[in-house]
C-alpha cells in the first residue's frame, strides 16, 4: 500500500465514523472526493500547509461542495490545521464544525460553502485578487458534478477564461450522482470536459481515484496557459463496497455494524 | 449621481490602493477616466451578476475592497443569494452599488424598477443600506462606505438629480441629516426623493404647517437617536421613498416604532404600493401613479 493510499483509507475510515457518530448525511459525496483531496493536500503540487494558513501569498483550496465537509475537515485535521480532538466534536451542538462549514470555522477553511455554485466565482475572484496584488499563487476549487448545473459556475468559467486566470484549477468530482438521481441524466452534463474546453479552459479527464494521476494533473495545470478543469471520474461512496455507486448513501448514515464492516474493508482493523 | 460616483471613485482609487471596480457590463464611457487612471482596477464582469458578486467576495477574501456596480435590480435581486452567502455570511467589505434605484428607469419597464431592493438587502445580517439623496451625498456615502467595516449597499439614482446640499454636510452612515427645520411634521426622505420632500414642505408651509425635512439616507443601521427625538417631539412623522411601503424605510421605521410604544407621533408611510406598474412613462409619471407627488403627500399629512 502506498503512503498516499494509506492516508486516503484512514481519511475514509474517519469520514464514515463521523457520519455514524453524528448520524449525518452526504457520506457518499464525501467518500467520492477523498482521493482528490489527498492529491491536493499531500500530492506536492499545491502548497497547502497550516504554517501558511494566514499567509496572503498562500495557495488556496476552495471546497465548493460543502455538503461533503467531513472529507475536508478530516483532511485539515490530518494535516494539523486544527487539533484532531476538535474533529470529534463534528456536528455536536455548539461545535465549530457544523455539517457544512461556516466562515473561518477552522484554519484552512477558505470559504464557507454549502449552497452550490458559489465556490468557483469566489475562487476566480481570489485568483484575480492575487494577480492585482502581484502575488503568484494557485487557487484550486473542488466542485461537485451537480453544481456544474448552476449558472453561476459557468459565469465564473467564462470570466476566468476571458481574464486568462491560469492560476485557477477546478477539480470536478464527477461521481455521476446528485441528490435524487444520475447527474448526467437529470441535466445534459456530458460531454463535461468538452464543455469546459468550449468555455476556454484547459480540460483534462482523469481517474478520480488515482491519486498519482490526480497529483500529476494538478502539476501540469500549473504550467497551463489558461485555467484548468480536471474532470475527475469518481465513484460515489468509493472505498466501501456496499456504499459504492448506491445513491441511498447520499442521505443515509451508517449503523455501528456498518461502520465496523466499512473499517474492516478499509483495512483499518 | 452616477457622474458624481464615477468622479469620486476615480479620485478615491488614488488614495485607496485596494479599491477594485467590477461592472456588470454597464457604464459605457462613464468609467473611461477611471479605467485610464487605474487600468488594473476595473473589470467588466459581463452580464453575469452572480459571478460578479462571487468574484467580489473572492477579491475581498484576498484583501481588496471591491465595488460591484450595475442597474439596481440586477446588482441586488438577481444575485441575492451571492450577496447573502458570499458577502454577508463572510462579513466582507464589499460595496454594492445600484444605479437607477426605485423608479429612476421607469420608462424601461417593470424589470428595471427597483422597489423591493431595500427590503431584501436590509434583511441580511451585517448589511448597511445607504440611500444618498443627491450627488453631494453620493460622494460622501461612497467615501464612508469604503471606510465601513462590512458590506454596504449604496442605492443611487441615475443622472441629473438636483444638488440639495449647497455645502458638504457632515455625513456618517447611520446618522440622519436635517436639511430644514420645522415643528409641524417631520419628513424622513430616503434617497432621491429628498427634493420631493422639500416640495411637500413648501406645500405645507402654504397651509401654515412647518415641516422638518431630513435626509434619512441610512435605512440600516437606523438612526435610533434621531427617531427617538422625532417621535417624541412631533405629532406627525412621515417617511418618503421610491420603494415599496413593504420593507423599506417606512417598514423599518414601523418596526422600530412597534418596539418603542408610547411615542407621540403618528407615522405615515409614502412609497410605492404593493403592485407592479404595467405602463409606459418616465419617472415623474410613475411617481404620480404611485401617489408620490407633493400634492398627494401634503394633502394626506394635513388630514392627520
Amino acid at each position: 500500500m502506498t503512503e498516499l493510499g494509506r492516508i486516503a483509507r484512514e481519511l475514509r475510515g474517519k469520514i464514515v465514523e463521523l457520519s455514524h457518530k453524528a448520524q449525518t448525511p452526504h457520506l457518499a459525496s464525501a467518500l467520492s472526493c477523498v482521493d482528490i483531496l489527498v492529491a491536493a493536500y499531500w500530492g506536492g503540487s499545491l502548497d497547502l500547509r497550516p504554517e501558511k494558513a494566514e499567509d496572503p501569498s498562500r495557495d488556496r483550496l476552495v471546497f465548493s461542495k460543502g455538503h461533503a465537509a467531513t472529507a475536508l475537515y478530516s483532511c485539515l485535521a490530518a494535516r494539523d490545521f486544527f487539533p484532531r480532538a476538535l474533529l470529534d466534536t463534528f456536528a455536536k451542538p455548539g461545535s465549530r464544525l457544523a455539517e457544512q462549514p461556516s466562515p473561518g470555522c477552522v484554519p484552512g477553511m477558505e470559504v464557507a460553502t454549502g449552497s452550490l455554485g458559489h465556490g468557483l466565482p469566489i475562487g476566480v475572484g481570489m485568483a484575480l485578487g492575487a494577480r492585482i496584488q502581484g502575488i503568484s499563487n494557485r487557487v484550486c476549487v473542488v466542485m461537485s458534478d451537480g453544481e456544474c448545473e448552476e449558472g453561476s459556475s459557468w459565469e465564473a468559467a467564462m470570466f476566468a477564461a476571458a481574464q486568462g486566470l491560469k492560476a485557477v484549477t477546478a477539480i470536478i468530482d464527477y461521481n455521476k450522482w446528485q441528490a435524487t438521481g444520475r447527474s448526467p441524466e437529470i441535466m445534459a452534463l456530458d460531454p463535461l470536459a468538452a464543455k469546459w474546453s468550449a468555455f476556454g479552459w484547459n480540460a483534462v479527464e482523469v481517474d478520480g481515484h488515482d491519486i498519482v494521476a490526480l497529483a500529476s494533473a494538478l502539476g501540469h495545470a500549473a504550467a497551463a496557459d489558461r485555467p484548468t478543469a480536471i474532470v475527475a471520474h469518481t465513484v460515489k461512496g468509493k472505498g466501501v463496497s456496499f456504499m459504492e455507486d448506491d445513491n441511498n448513501w447520499h442521505y443515509r448514515s451508517p449503523t455501528a455494524e456498518e461502520l465496523a464492516r466499512a473499517r474492516k474493508e478499509l483495512g483499518l482493523v | 449621481m452616477r457622474n458624481a460616483f464615477a468622479e469620486e471613485l476615480t479620485r478615491l482609487a488614488s488614495e485607496e490602493p485596494r479599491l477594485v471596480l467590477l461592472s456588470g457590463d454597464i457604464g459605457n464611457k462613464l468609467f473611461d477616466k477611471f479605467k485610464a487612471a487605474h487600468p488594473s482596477k476595473f473589470y467588466n464582469c459581463g452580464v453575469a451578476e452572480q459571478g460578479m458578486t462571487g468574484v467580489a467576495a473572492g477579491l475581498a477574501l484576498s484583501g481588496l475592497k471591491p465595488i460591484t456596480y450595475t442597474i439596481t435590480p440586477f446588482v441586488t435581486t438577481r444575485c441575492l443569494e451571492q450577496i447573502r452567502v458570499d458577502i454577508c455570511y463572510h462579513h466582507l467589505p464589499v460595496v454594492i452599488v445600484g444605479v437607477g434605484a426605485g423608479l429612476s428607469y421607469a420608462s424601461l419597464g417593470g424589470t428595471h424598477h427597483a422597489c423591493e431592493d431595500i427590503a431584501f438587502l436590509r434583511a441580511l445580517p451585517g448589511m448597511a443600506v445607504v440611500c444618498p439623496a443627491d450627488p453631494v451625498e453620493v460622494r460622501l456615502a461612497l467615501r464612508a462606505a469604503l471606510r465601513w467595516n462590512g458590506p454596504v449597499y449604496l442605492r443611487m439614482g441615475k443622472k441629473g438629480e438636483p444638488v440639495v446640499h449647497a455645502r458638504e454636510p457632515r455625513f456618517t452612515i447611520g446618522k440622519a441629516i436635517r436639511v430644514k427645520a420645522g415643528r409641524g411634521v417631520c419628513l424622513l426622505a430616503a434617497g432621491t426623493v429628498l427634493p420631493l420632500a422639500l416640495e411637500v414642505a413648501r406645500k405645507l408651509a402654504a397651509k401654515k404647517m412647518e415641516a422638518e425635512v431630513v435626509s434619512f439616507h441610512t435605512v440600516k443601521p437606523l438612526d435610533e437617536v434621531f427617531l427617538r427625538r422625532a417621535f417624541k417631539e412631533f405629532k406627525r412623522v412621515a417617511t418618503i421613498e421610491e420603494h415599496s411601503v413593504i420593507g423599506g424605510l417606512g417598514g423599518a421605521v414601523a418596526e422600530w416604532l412597534a418596539d418603542h410604544p408610547g411615542s407621540r407621533a403618528h407615522l405615515l408611510r409614502f412609497g410605492t404600493a404593493d403592485r407592479f406598474l404595467h405602463e409606459a412613462g418616465e419617472q415623474e409619471h410613475a411617481r404620480r401613479r404611485y401617489g408620490l407627488t407633493a400634492e398627494h403627500i401634503a394633502a394626506r399629512i394635513l388630514k392627520v
